[in-house]
């Protein structure tokens, strides 16, 4: 037959072969190895820093140092205050923060046409919003929060008594939802995105308008991404510092926020004044690393319940048997 | 087996198709073409891959619409009626016009919910109603017998051909005129393919079918009228026995006869 002699000999082929084996086995152990080193690297990095902290946190963690406020300048007590501030500000800043953020992304992905100019400034915003460093969301809120509607309040409703326009638990807020928006609102486009289109024209195919189909079908199959995202940029959030410096974090409160302009202690800011401003350094260590095991410890359980909602959405739409 | 349901005398047509065009863009998909669908019998829209029969499927409900950049010109008339033109809601076009995709997509609800959806989203909320209907489309699409136990189980567990059938009751639900499926039997193994056509026979007693198919053994099997598409163009459109045993054009016959495609 003619094929054999226009193709190459066997041993030529054979030689071929082998050497591009033998780079290929190089490469691949290259890769291999330099994949795990990086991957060993930011392992090493987490177990540190968490065997470091939960080493020096854990003999100060009590139910005490939970429950109670600080005391002597912050040598001794607990962080319950600041508990709270966490808790309650997480809770204003998602109410004000999430319905905005996902509704904008409903309108940006199911209602704007995709090519207009507006929607394009919206999307440009978004991403630059994304970018801003929070000290400078800080700055924002001092000066439009606080001193422009605050202020603003004060003199509509309250005469020269400064009730609103000074620092408080709502501005504080209100700036960590500003802060989050961008993420929220880019989580839920790519949860909306995931949507199949199969899906969408199901619904419409059946006499479904598009407001229906919105509703009923594309953001109940995309509220598991929703989700996640938003639990994911709420626990962001949260361990922030910059954006409530200067629009309601309390450096020291005996008490708990009576209201939506009281100022409030929160963990992340209590670690930066116990590192920083503590008259007695041997005495605050202790309470310091049991601080920031308490801060780990809320922002990973927010972690964990958004991977758990994750999970249980999946299970539910895949209905069990596959 | 043939359906051996070919009448004689002429029936007014459920669709009348004049001078259709689809466009992407710049580029023409389909058209003009001049089709009458005749109603409570199926008609099949076969040809090769991207011979535009889906696209022309589509256009019968105004789906294409939904796609960015797609124009459409001519007339599409149901029962006399323009289903295009200023002031037609294509969502009740859809109402009386349904239609069942290649890939099944049940939502990922209930096994009732699917069928109940098209139902509430148009304004039944009578539960015994929604009730009896969910029922009798089940029964209609031949799954009624399979699910009436677990109509609360996730519509996702079901296999892949009872998900299909899940949706042509879905549907069927809202009782519409005609029945437009785009493959429905593609994605299926054979034994749920012929539980699909016995299904499709069984709906042309009552509904206006018109279903696109690449298995020309199928169109033969399930169609009273076949139109034969190549490249955008109506090649060809007649009662199926004709299409398939003295095809008039030599591209349908070369098609047919599997000299292309």
């Amino acid at each position: 037959m003619s094929v054999a002699s226009v193709a190459p000999d066997r041993e030529t082929i054979a030689r071929h072969t082998a050497r591009r084996t033998r780079r290929n086995v190089i490469a691949d152990g290259a890769l291999a190895v330099a994949t795990g080193a990086t991957l060993l690297l930011v392992l090493t990095i987490l177990v540190v820093i968490l065997f470091d902290v939960i080493r020096h946190g854990t003999p100060h963690l009590s139910w005490a140092f939970l429950s109670e406020a600080p005391r002597d300048g912050m040598t001794a007590g607990g962080i319950f205050p600041a508990i709270v501030g966490m808790v309650e500000m997480v809770l204003l800043m998602t109410l004000a923060g999430v319905p905005i953020g996902v509704a904008t992304a409903i309108y940006l992905h199911e209602y704007a046409s995709p090519v207009s100019p507006v929607t394009r400034a919206i999307r440009l915003a978004v991403a630059n919003l994304a970018g801003v460093p929070s000290i400078v969301f800080g700055l924002f809120g001092l000066g439009f929060f606080v001193q422009f509607l605050g202020a603003g309040i004060d003199k509509a409703f309250f005469g020269s008594d400064k009730v609103f326009g000074q620092p408080a638990l709502i501005w504080a807020a209100l700036t960590m939802a500003v802060l989050t928006l961008p993420v929220v609102i880019v989580a839920t486009e790519e949860a909306l995105r995931a949507v199949p289109r199969e899906l969408r024209e199901a619904s419409l195919a059946l006499g479904a308008t598009k407001f229906q189909t919105v509703f009923n079908v594309v953001v109940p199959q995309a509220s598991s991404g929703i989700l996640t995202g938003t639990i994911l940029a709420v626990s962001r959030g949260a361990g922030e510092v910059a954006p409530i410096l200067f629009t309601g974090a309390a450096y020291f409160l005996p008490l708990l926020p009576k209201s939506l302009s009281s100022q409030f202690m929160s963990p992340s800011y209590h670690v930066y004044v116990l590192s920083t401003q503590s008259p007695d350094v041997d005495a605050t260590k202790p309470i310091l690393y049991a601080t920031v095991l308490v801060l780990l410890a809320l922002t990973f359980t927010l972690n964990i319940a958004a991977v758990v909602v994750r999970a249980r959405m999946r299970r539910r739409n895949a209905g069990g048997a596959g | 087996m043939t359906t051996g349901k070919t009448d004689q005398e002429p029936t007014p047509p459920k669709l009348t198709v004049k001078d259709l065009t689809v466009s992407y863009g710049d580029k023409k998909a389909v058209g003009p073409v001049g089709l009458d669908i005749v109603g409570q019998h199926v008609t099949a829209l076969i040809g090769p891959s991207g011979c535009g029969k889906s696209t022309f499927l589509r256009s019968l409900n105004r789906m294409n619409e939904l796609i960015p950049g797609c124009r459409i010109t001519g007339s599409v008339h149901l029962d006399g009626d323009p289903i295009y033109g200023p002031g037609i809601d294509p969502v009740a076009i859809r109402r009386r016009i349904g239609m069942v995709f290649q890939k099944s997509n049940p939502f990922p609800k209930t096994i009732r919910e699917n069928v109940a959806y098209g139902l509430r989203i148009g304004g039944i909320n009578d539960s015994r109603e929604i009730e009896a209907r969910v029922e009798r489309a089940l029964a209609q699409s031949a799954l009624w017998d399979e699910v009436k136990d677990r109509l609360d189980d996730s519509a996702m567990g079901l296999s892949g051909g009872q998900q299909q059938r899940l949706c042509i009751a879905r549907a069927l639900a809202v009782e519409p005129e005609v029945l437009l499926m785009d493959e429905p039997a593609s994605a299926l193994d054979p034994i749920a393919t012929a539980h699909i056509e016995e299904l499709i026979n069984e709906l042309s007693a009552n509904y206006t079918v018109v279903i696109v198919t690449h298995n020309m053994q199928q169109a033969a099997r399930v169609a009273d009228y076949t139109a034969f598409f190549y490249l955008g163009e109506l090649v060809e459109f007649d009662r199926t026995d004709v299409l398939f045993t003295k095809p008039s054009n030599s591209r349908t016959e070369d098609y047919i006869t599997g000299r292309f495609g």
